[in-house]
């Protein structure tokens, strides 16, 4: 198996680590990432990425921790995307633009104190594009608790919060409160997803969270499987690309590896697409139409 | 095909006859949702196109629009058969979603329906005004032609969108269940509207509902759809117990009750329930 | 200095027009992907030592292409998304391979008005006359098949044609703003100003000049404080196009309350 695993690859700590932070996020950002799918909320997702990574930036400068840059900064964002947003899909995506503009114009704002602050070097690329093998290892339990928080909130808002997502009406006829389930729902998307920009960067939080949840909900229409499969999809695809990406130093004379996130996005864009091809379909629609008759 | 109507036994269409459904079936996955069906509308006819949901009516509609290839039978537009650019139709769809927010008045809406369509940038001219103008007045919204569409009540929004729809001298209006969101009243005065363009302006006017009580006093003929299959002509012809227990495909009873007409599911199940002409649940 | 007044007022007329029609079909999310699609082009172009004008028009006309012709079978919001992250994942993988400065890699992704030389000014103007061009040619039935696409579509304006023509167009504009003001916020100038706009005024014919005049005000405005304070343009685009929103979402909000209460005096 060496032309597979390069030297080193199963010692190596930072590979440890990556692989611990990558699957727990992969879990997270599946399950948070099949409601905001079914939600109609990937914009929403995605901004979320930026502004927590703005908060990032933020708390190189401030000199707080990074944790609470991305996650804090996320929350805000969240509840004022959710507070200023409108019902429609347009006018929602609309005002989670404006927000996201205003984040990343605060965004150039510090990291040019930080690029004219010499002392930290490469901010831009790192809170960008993230370092999966450069993440401390002391972060992990903190990963692991805020991860679990997010599934928590979403597995206590699971039957209204399906309801909720299939049909804002019929939720608010059975008594749901539609506008709370709404923010807890943005609460737990700006948890994962703040954590995740922490640790893998906004580009891989943003694919983790829609690409396997977009994929998951192509081969099923259960929404329980759709969340197993999301999860399975996302951690290995993390694996995956993990594993190329160390291997890729090895790759031809100029010792330079890949990084994570191409590997990830280029696996993670060939399972979407793997997913449309007309044999899977016919196997999954199938199953389930017999079901129905 | 069942049920009596004024062609002759060949099928070929009267004088004047602005649309001709011929034996059009539509087949989709593996399902049959339209089974031979055949009618012919002339000018100034006031029809309805009457079934339950799931019955048809939308796909039938696609299929005059040439939005939807049958799989058999052909459409024919003025005489000629349906080609794919076909404009002598006016379409008002079911649900037309306008932002409270759009930039844009009722008048410059049914502006739209004059060359919407064609590229390049509108041209303004006094007869163009004057056309949108006379449009307006047709279905009373003169009242609010310069406010925004998003903003008009579901009926006012329904008469601009028939405005739109007459702008481009149609022969055939085709509107996909125009009450279905609108109140008693405002259904009431866009029936009687339609009603007054039909003869007025001798369009043939096609409209589709899952009750037909409200319009019972204007239609002229009705095309009664039940599992892809239809029967067409008149009201005393159509609405009958054997024609639509035929249709049906199992026995249902028509009731006239204080001039307004129920069909009921078939006798042999007195719990089975009935509807005031909603869908019809099958014995079995 | 010239050459940036220049280059932020063609940049404004664009993003007023064009942007018009992202905030009437609530196209945000591909308005921000394409930008970062095209950002990556252009590190690809630095990396091949061609032209970055080519490597932003390659890259975000065939990002549009891929979330028309996804978006068409599954769903638009998550061909967008993943348009987006491939276009920034291949920007990573290209800048990483070519040892990319940090200073050109941030005024890739937050503007570099200052630095528009004039043989960059022709290709620009050039680029936006066309897309002027083509919005003006596109324009009946664009709108035609964004307020009632169901109409539209029976007349023979097929949405999905009219939806590629546009993230086409989306593209262009996109390559030749961002290397002016950044991939990351081009699109707070087609969202901000037009929303505004067209929250001002009830007609098309006056919502489009409007909304290029609010662009304007906005691009100029920032690049004057930004001259005074040295801080990056960027930061004040996003603001102010933010605060432009505002604006028109306290108007929108009033000219409701108004009416209501003119409508209960009536009774």
């Amino acid at each position: 198996m060496h032309w597979l695993f390069e030297p080193g690859f199963f010692s190596s700590q930072p590979v440890h680590t990556a692989f611990v932070i990558g699957t727990v996020a992969a879990i997270a950002s599946g399950v948070v990432g099949v409601f905001t799918v079914l939600r109609g909320q990937s914009f929403a997702g995605h901004a979320l990425t930026d502004v927590s990574t703005a908060g990032g930036s933020a708390s190189f400068l401030l000199g707080i921790s990074p944790l609470l840059g991305f996650v804090g900064f996320g929350l805000v964002g969240a509840g004022t995307i959710d507070a200023i947003g409108t019902q429609r899909v347009k006018g929602r995506d609309l005002a989670t633009g404006i927000v996201l503009g205003a984040a990343t114009g605060v965004a150039a704002l510090l990291l040019y104190y930080d690029t004219i602050d010499s002392a930290t070097t490469g901010a831009t690329q790192t809170i960008l594009f993230g370092s999966i093998f450069e993440i401390d290892p002391s972060t992990i339990p903190i990963v692991i608790a805020f991860c679990v928080i997010a599934i928590g909130i979403i597995a206590f808002l699971y039957r209204p919060l399906l309801l909720a997502s299939t049909s804002n009406e019929l939720a608010a006829a059975r008594g749901i409160p539609v506008r709370l389930i709404s923010l807890g729902f943005m609460a737990a998307l700006a948890v994962a997803v703040g954590l995740s920009s922490l640790a893998i960067g906004a580009i891989l939080s943003t694919t983790l969270l829609i690409g396997p949840a977009a994929t998951a909900l192509r081969l099923t229409n259960r929404t329980g499987l759709a969340l197993i499969t999301a999860a399975a999809i996302g951690v290995l695809v993390t694996w995956l690309g993990v594993l190329l990406a160390y291997d890729s130093y090895y790759w031809g004379s100029s010792q330079i590896a890949y990084p994570v996130s191409f590997f990830i996005v280029i696996l993670t864009i060939l399972a979407y697409l793997a997913s449309g091809l007309p044999v899977l379909r016919n196997l999954t629609t199938r199953r389930e139409q017999r079901r129905v008759l | 095909m069942i049920g009596a109507d004024d062609t002759d036994a060949a099928g070929v269409p009267a004088e004047g006859e602005v649309l001709g459904v011929e034996g059009v079936s539509v087949a989709l996955g593996g399902r049959e949702i339209l089974d031979r069906v055949t009618f012919s509308l002339a000018a100034g006819e006031f029809t309805g196109l009457i079934g339950a949901n799931g019955a048809g009516k939308t796909t039938l509609i696609r299929v005059i629009l040439g939005l939807q290839a049958p799989s058999a039978g052909t459409v024919r537009i003025n005489g000629r058969n349906r080609g794919r650019w076909n404009r002598a139709i006016g379409y008002v769809p079911q649900k037309v979603q306008l932002d409270p927010d759009l930039p844009m008045r009722a008048r410059d809406l049914v502006g739209l329906g004059l060359d919407g369509h064609r590229f390049g940038m509108p041209v303004p001219s006094a007869k163009r005004k004057a056309l949108v103008d006379e449009m307006l007045a047709a279905v009373d919204a003169h009242d609010f032609a310069d406010a925004r569409v998003g903003t008009l009540s579901g009926g006012e929004q329904q008469r601009v969108l028939i405005a739109h729809a007459l702008i481009s001298r149609p022969r055939l209006l085709l509107l996909d269940e125009p009450l279905a969101n609108l109140d008693l009243r405002s259904g009431q005065e866009i029936i009687a509207l339609l009603h007054r363009i039909a003869v007025e302006h001798r369009i043939a006017v096609l409209l589709s509902a899952h009750e037909m009580n409200a319009l019972l006093p204007v239609m002229d003929r009705v095309v009664y759809l039940a599992d892809g299959r239809a029967a067409a002509g008149t009201t005393e012809q159509v609405i009958r117990t054997e024609v639509l227990s035929d249709l049906y495909g199992h026995h249902v009873e028509v009731l006239r009750l204080g001039g307004r007409i129920l069909v009921v599911a078939g006798d042999a199940d007195p719990g089975a329930g009935h509807h005031d002409h909603g869908p019809v649940r099958r014995a079995g | 200095m010239t050459n940036a007044w220049i280059a932020a007022t063609i940049i404004a007329v664009i993003a007023g027009v064009v942007g018009f029609f992202v905030v009437l079909r609530g196209s945000a999310f591909p308005a921000h992907a394409l930008p970062n699609s095209a950002f990556a082009g252009a590190a690809g172009a630095n990396l091949l030592g061609i032209n970055a004008l080519i490597g932003l028009a390659a890259f975000a006309g065939a990002a549009a292409v891929s979330i028309a012709t996804l978006g068409r079978r599954g769903r638009h919001d998550v061909a967008t998304a993943l348009a987006l992250v491939l276009g920034l994942a291949l920007g990573a993988l290209f800048v990483s391979r070519s040892q990319e400065y940090e200073n050109q890699l941030y005024s890739l992704l937050f503007g570099e008005v200052l630095g528009v030389s004039t043989t960059e000014l022709l290709p620009v103007a050039l680029l936006a006359l066309a897309s002027i061009a083509a919005i003006m040619f596109l324009f009946r039935p664009l709108l035609y098949s964004t307020v009632i696409p169901d109409i539209a579509e029976a007349r023979g304006v097929s949405s999905h044609r009219i939806e590629l023509a546009f993230l086409l167009v989306l593209a262009a504009a996109t390559a030749l703003t961002v290397p002016v003001v950044g991939a990351l916020l081009i699109f707070s100038l087609m969202i901000g100003p037009p929303a505004a706009a067209r929250s001002f005024t009830s007609r098309v014919a006056l919502a489009i000049p409007l909304s290029v005049i609010i662009a304007l005000i906005t691009v100029w405005a920032a690049i004057a404080i930004s001259y005074q304070t040295n801080w990056p343009i960027g930061f004040f685009v996003g603001t102010i196009s933010a605060l432009a929103y505002a604006l028109g979402r306290g108007w929108a909000a009033w000219r409701v309350w108004d009416d209501r209460r003119a409508a209960s005096f009536k009774g």
